[in-house]
C-alpha cells in the first residue's frame, strides 16, 4: 500500500511537472538558444549511438530469420519482417532505450548536481524559472530529436538486413528492396513517428523529475540518474505495448 | 545613519511602546516610506519530518538597515534567508518583503519580490557551466537589458570585489574565495534594495573578509540598502557595527569607527539558538548579556 501511494504521488509529480512545462510553452521568456543547444545534444549528439544500433538489430533481425523463410521458401519475403518489425517496434523502442541511457542519464544528471550545488535556488532567487529555462527545453529537444532519431535508425536497420541479406545469403538486392517496400504501409510510418514522440515525453519529464528532486548531495545524484535511466526505459516498454494497441485501433496497424 | 546613544536601547519587544518616538525621529531625518519594514517575519514556524528548525521566529529589518544574525552551525540561519526569497514557505506564520506579505505568493509572484533582493549563497552556487561574466551578468540578460549596459555594469561589479582578471575564467577555475567574491558581484548586480548574506567571509582570509564587510557597510551607509549579514565571526560583527562609511571632501569613501557618543542605530545583532531567537537587539547589549550561552558565543569563555 505505501509503495502504491508513493507511486501515485511520483506520477501526480511527474504529470504536474509536464503539465507546468506545457503551459509555459505558450508565454515569455522561452529560451530558443538553449533548446536548439539541447536538440543538437540530443539528435547530433546521440546519431551515432542510434545509427549503430538500428543497422545491427536489422542486421540481426534478418540473419535469426532467413533461414525459417528459407525451410518455408519464402526468403524473398524476408524483408518484410525486417521492415515491419523494425518500423513498427524495434526502431523506436530501442532509439527510445539508447536515448533513454545517454540523454536521460546526462539530464538527471546535470539537473540533480545543479539541485545540490544550489543552483537551482540561485537561479530562482535571480528570477529564472527553472521550469522554463532547464526543463521545457529539454522535453521539446527530445520530442523534436527522438522521432527523427528513429526514423534514421530504421533506415539503418533496413540497410543492415539488406547487407546481410545480400553478403550471406546472396540474395538480389532488388528482391529485397521489392520485399521491404511492400511490407511498409503508411500506417506503419505514422505509427513509427508517433511513438517516439510519446517516448520523448516521457524519457524528458521523468529525468527531468529525478534530477530537479535529486536530495542527498552526490549519492543523491548517482541514484537519480539510476532512478531516471531505469523508470523510463520500464516506462517506455510499458507504454509501447498500449500505444501499440491504440494505434491499431486508430491507424488499423497490424491487419494483413 | 548615525544617532545619539539614547536611542541604543530599542528593542524588537518593545517596538510596539517606542513606535511613535521611531516616527517622530524617522520623520525629522527621512521619507515616510521609511516606515515600511524591509523584511518582517511575524511568528514563523518550520519543521522538516517532526525536526522543528524554526519555532516562532518574529524580527523585522527596516529600511537601510543591517541585521547580523548569528547562531551555531544548523540553527536555521540559512533556512530564514532561504525564506525570505520564498524557496521555502513556512508552516505557519507570515513573511513580508517590502510590505507584500509573500506567504502564499506563487513560483510566478514571487518573481517580481526575487528582483528587489540580491543573495549571498552560503557556498557560492555559481552556475558552473557558465564563465565568471554571464554568471555576474545573469540577472540582467534574463531582464532584457541592453549587452553594452550589461557589459558596462558586469565589469563595474567585478571590479568591485577586485575581480576584473577572471572575467573570462570558469568557476571550476576560481578558488573559494574569487568563487564567493563572484557570488557576491552576481548578488548585487542591478542594484537589489535588499540584500542577504550567508556567511560571506567563511574562509576567507582577513583582507578580503575585510573587504567584504566594507562593501556590506558602504551599502547599508551610503546606497540604503536593507540586509541580512549571517556571519560566525567576530570580527565581522565588529566592524558592521561599529564602523561607518562616509565620502570625505575628496570625495572617497572612508570607514570610520563610532566615537563615544556617537552610535550606529543601523545595525542590530540577532541570535538564534534551537530555532528560536534568544537575543536581539545592539552590539553594546550582546556584550553586556549574562546569558552564559551567549557570553560563551561570543567571548568563547
Ligand atoms: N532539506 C532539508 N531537510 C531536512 N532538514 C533540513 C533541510 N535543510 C536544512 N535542514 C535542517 O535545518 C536545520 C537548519 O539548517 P540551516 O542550513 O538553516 O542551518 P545554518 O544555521 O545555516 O547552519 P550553518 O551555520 O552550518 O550554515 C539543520 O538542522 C538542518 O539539519
Ligand atoms: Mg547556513
Amino acid at each position: 500500500m505505501h509503495s502504491l501511494l508513493r507511486f501515485l504521488s511520483e506520477l501526480q509529480d511527474v504529470s504536474l511537472l509536464l503539465w507546468q512545462a506545457f503551459l509555459s510553452l505558450w508565454s515569455k521568456p522561452r529560451y530558443l538558444g538553449e533548446t536548439i543547444r539541447q536538440m543538437d545534444y540530443v539528435g547530433v549528439g546521440s546519431l551515432p549511438i542510434v545509427l549503430l544500433t538500428g543497422f545491427f538489430t536489422g542486421a540481426v533481425l534478418l540473419l535469426q530469420t532467413f533461414e525459417t523463410f528459407q525451410y518455408y521458401s519464402m526468403q524473398n519475403e524476408s524483408g518484410r519482417l525486417v521492415a515491419t518489425s523494425l518500423i513498427r517496434e524495434l526502431g523506436p523502442v530501442l532509439s527510445a532505450l539508447m536515448v533513454s541511457g545517454r540523454i536521460g542519464s546526462a539530464i538527471a544528471a546535470e539537473l540533480g548536481s545543479m539541485v545540490v550545488s544550489q543552483q537551482i535556488d540561485a537561479m530562482r532567487a535571480l528570477g529564472t524559472d527553472p521550469i522554463r529555462k532547464l526543463v521545457v527545453p529539454r522535453i521539446v529537444a527530445l520530442v523534436v530529436m527522438l522521432p527523427l532519431l528513429t526514423v534514421a535508425a530504421d533506415i539503418f536497420g533496413l540497410i543492415g538486413g539488406g547487407v546481410v541479406a545480400s553478403f550471406m545469403y546472396n540474395q538480389e538486392t532488388s528482391v529485397y528492396t521489392y520485399s521491404v517496400r511492400t511490407g511498409i504501409s503508411t500506417s506503419d510510418l505514422l505509427g513509427g513517428i508517433i511513438k517516439p514522440i510519446f517516448f520523448g515525453l516521457i524519457i524528458g519529464s521523468i529525468a527531468c523529475h529525478k534530477g530537479l528532486n535529486t536530495s542527498g548531495g552526490t549519492v543523491g545524484v548517482g541514484r537519480s540518474v539510476t532512478n531516471a535511466v531505469v523508470i523510463s526505459s520500464i516506462w517506455v516498454i510499458i507504454f509501447d505495448f498500449f500505444l501499440s494497441k491504440l494505434l491499431q485501433y486508430i491507424l488499423d496497424i497490424g491487419r494483413l | 545613519m548615525l544617532s545619539l546613544n539614547e536611542n541604543d536601547t530599542l528593542d524588537e519587544n518593545e517596538i510596539g511602546e517606542v513606535e511613535p518616538l521611531i516616527a517622530e525621529i524617522d520623520e525629522a531625518v527621512d521619507a515616510p516610506d521609511r516606515m515600511r519594514p524591509a523584511i518582517e517575519f511575524r511568528d514563523v514556524y518550520l519543521s522538516f519530518d517532526d525536526k522543528v528548525i524554526l519555532d516562532g521566529v518574529s524580527f523585522t529589518v527596516k529600511k537601510g538597515q543591517t541585521k547580523i544574525v548569528l547562531g551555531r552551525s544548523g540553527s536555521g540561519k540559512s533556512t530564514i534567508i532561504r525564506m525570505i526569497l520564498g524557496l521555502l514557505k513556512p508552516d505557519a506564520g507570515q513573511i513580508l518583503v517590502d510590505g507584500e506579505e509573500i506567504t502564499g505568493y506563487s513560483e510566478p509572484d514571487m518573481m517580481s519580490v526575487r528582483q528587489k533582493i540580491g543573495m549571498v549563497f552560503q557556498e557560492g552556487a555559481l552556475f558552473d557551466s557558465l564563465p565568471v561574466y554571464d554568471n555576474v551578468a545573469y540577472r540582467l540578460i534574463e531582464q532584457g537589458v541592453p549587452e553594452d549596459e550589461v557589459d558596462i555594469e558586469v565589469k563595474r561589479m567585478l571590479r568591485f570585489v577586485d575581480l576584473e582578471e577572471a572575467i573570462e575564467k570558469m568557476p571550476s577555475e576560481l578558488s573559494g574565495g574569487m568563487r564567493r567574491r563572484v557570488g557576491i558581484a552576481r548578488a548585487l548586480v542591478g542594484d537589489p534594495q535588499i540584500v542577504l548574506f550567508d556567511e560571506p567571509t567563511a574562509g576567507l582570509d582577513p583582507p578580503t573578509a575585510r573587504t567584504i564587510c566594507e562593501l556590506a557597510i558602504k551599502l547599508r551607509d551610503l546606497q540604503d540598502v536593507s540586509s541580512i549579514f549571517v556571519t560566525h565571526e567576530m570580527n565581522n560583527l565588529r566592524y558592521l557595527s561599529s564602523e561607518y562609511a562616509t565620502v570625505n571632501d575628496e570625495g572617497q569613501v572612508v570607514y570610520e569607527k563610532e566615537g563615544e557618543k556617537l552610535c550606529l542605530i543601523n545595525t542590530e545583532i540577532m541570535m538564534i539558538r534551537d530555532g528560536e531567537i534568544i537575543f536581539s537587539g545592539k552590539d553594546e547589549e550582546l556584550q553586556r548579556n549574562k546569558d552564559p550561552y551567549i557570553r560563551r558565543f561570543i567571548h568563547g569563555t
